[in-house]
């Protein structure tokens, strides 16, 4: 019974707690650039999580096999991969979705998020929490996109879903200003909800980023150590 | 003809096509390294070089190797490693021969693997050569909005680096305070970029 609580946790937290977009943020860009309508976001976050499950499956599959020096170039092949499998399937079964989502369709091979799970946790654990881990971060992905991708076509083009609902449409909106403005606005309000809870309050887009490790020399690492230091300050007082 | 297309993609991909606040490619290091001016010079000079590099390599190999055996679905898979791999090969051959030059772009190197900037605009240029009408899309063509694409991202960087700066001594709400501030001062630093739009059409036609 404890185990099944267990994995369950690893499939809520990618959800809530540790959502990838909003407490996390990572994989901004395709946040920003593809939410201009909702059914954009859900064809995005659909096809990252396919390719984020099954390269957390490999991944956590080949974990022993792969050396530790050249891990980043094996992660990158074997996301590449699936990245290229799941454009294939977009192509073949939903050409207007291949076309709105555009180059943000193989970008997904880039998308920090996935990189973030295989380093952070495929390497790590077992085949089936590293399953979970990949869908529950796969769907808080997919929700924070919907969430944004709704805000944004609701203000800009006046609809959801392409069903009009508000006579006036604020242009701005689905333009690259109102994409930032959007997600500044939500960050602002995860981290309202977050410091009610008591938790950590996102101040950089590095903390989360898979490559922090080897840019520690500069900026990111200092960020790092300064929040770090802050929270030993915290504690201590 | 040839020098006039040659500008205007040039002005384009700095401009009205910026891939940082018109295209959303980059932002990671749009946001992560843009506090401090130095920072955010030495990160765009990195990524403008490797952009560069990475066309020069892709470019050819996409047009003359994978296109006429059929293997044109390879793209994602074969671009990534190709950059993957000239990054390490640069940052090996600075370390080894301009050791002034690695120490002042070297940290960057690692982080521009996965910059989706990098990738973008190797695969975007190829979309132009086919739906460009006007005139033939070049080699040439594919180096000048790479290079311009880098002093694209190098203009948004030193802006956003000064707006940030201004926003130090600010006093912003406290749920306001670090991420979502910078994101809504990147929103109006890309409101004044949509001014741009139609510009370099109207300075150089074309047609």
């Amino acid at each position: 019974m404890a185990e099944k609580k267990s994995y369950l946790q690893e499939f809520t937290k990618g959800i809530i707690k540790e959502n990838p977009v909003l407490c996390l943020v990572l994989g901004t860009c395709p946040t920003l650039a593809v939410t201009t309508s909702a059914s954009n976001a859900i064809g995005m976050g659909v096809a990252a999580t396919a390719v984020l499950i099954c390269s957390n499956a490999v991944i956590s599959m080949l974990r022993k096999v792969i050396p530790d020096k050249v891990r980043i170039p094996a992660y990158i092949t074997i996301i590449a991969g699936f990245v290229t499998i799941v454009q294939m399937i977009v192509k073949a079964f939903s050409p207007a979705i291949n076309d709105s989502l555009g180059i943000f369709l193989p970008l997904i091979v880039v998308n920090c998020i996935i990189l973030g799970r295989a380093e952070m946790y495929a390497s790590k654990n077992p085949v089936f929490p590293s399953i979970l881990d990949g869908l529950g971060m796969g769907v808080g992905f997919t929700a924070a996109l919907l969430c944004m991708g709704i805000i944004r076509e609701v203000l800009g083009s006046g609809s959801i879903f392409g069903i009009q609902v508000l006579p006036v449409q604020i242009l701005i909106f689905i333009l690259p200003p109102g994409g930032f403005f959007v997600f500044g606005i939500l960050i602002a309000l995860a981290n309202k909800l977050n410091t009610k809870a008591g938790k950590k309050v996102v101040e950089s887009p590095c903390q989360g980023c898979p490559m922090s490790k080897t840019c520690k020399s500069f900026e990111c690492a200092k960020t790092d150590s300064e929040n770090s230091d802050k929270e030993v300050a915290e504690n201590a007082g | 003809m040839l020098v006039k297309s040659l500008v205007s993609v040039f002005l384009a991909a700095i401009l009205t096509e910026n891939y940082v606040l018109c295209k959303f490619l980059g932002i990671c290091p749009f946001l992560g390294v843009s506090k401090k001016l130095n920072t955010a010079v030495g990160m765009s000079i990195a990524v403008t070089f490797v952009m560069v590099l990475a066309t020069a390599v892709t470019f050819p190999i996409y047009q003359y190797l994978l296109v006429p055996n059929d293997l044109a679905y390879l793209q994602t898979i074969v671009f990534i490693l190709i950059i993957a791999g000239l990054v390490q090969l640069v940052e090996i051959v600075l370390k080894k021969y301009i050791p002034a030059l690695y120490q002042s772009l070297g940290v960057y190197l690692p982080l521009i693997t996965t910059n989706c900037a990098i990738l973008g605009v190797t695969m975007l240029v190829l979309q132009k050569v086919e739906t460009t009408s006007l005139y033939t899309y070049t080699y040439g063509h594919a180096l000048v909005n790479a290079l311009g694409a880098g002093i694209g991202f190098l203009v948004a960087m030193v802006m956003f680096a000064g707006v940030r700066s201004r926003l130090e001594s600010a006093d912003v709400p406290k749920s306001l305070q670090g991420l979502p501030i910078t994101l809504i001062s990147a929103s109006l630093v890309a409101l004044s970029f949509l001014g741009f739009s139609g510009f370099v059409d109207k300075l150089i036609p074309l047609a």
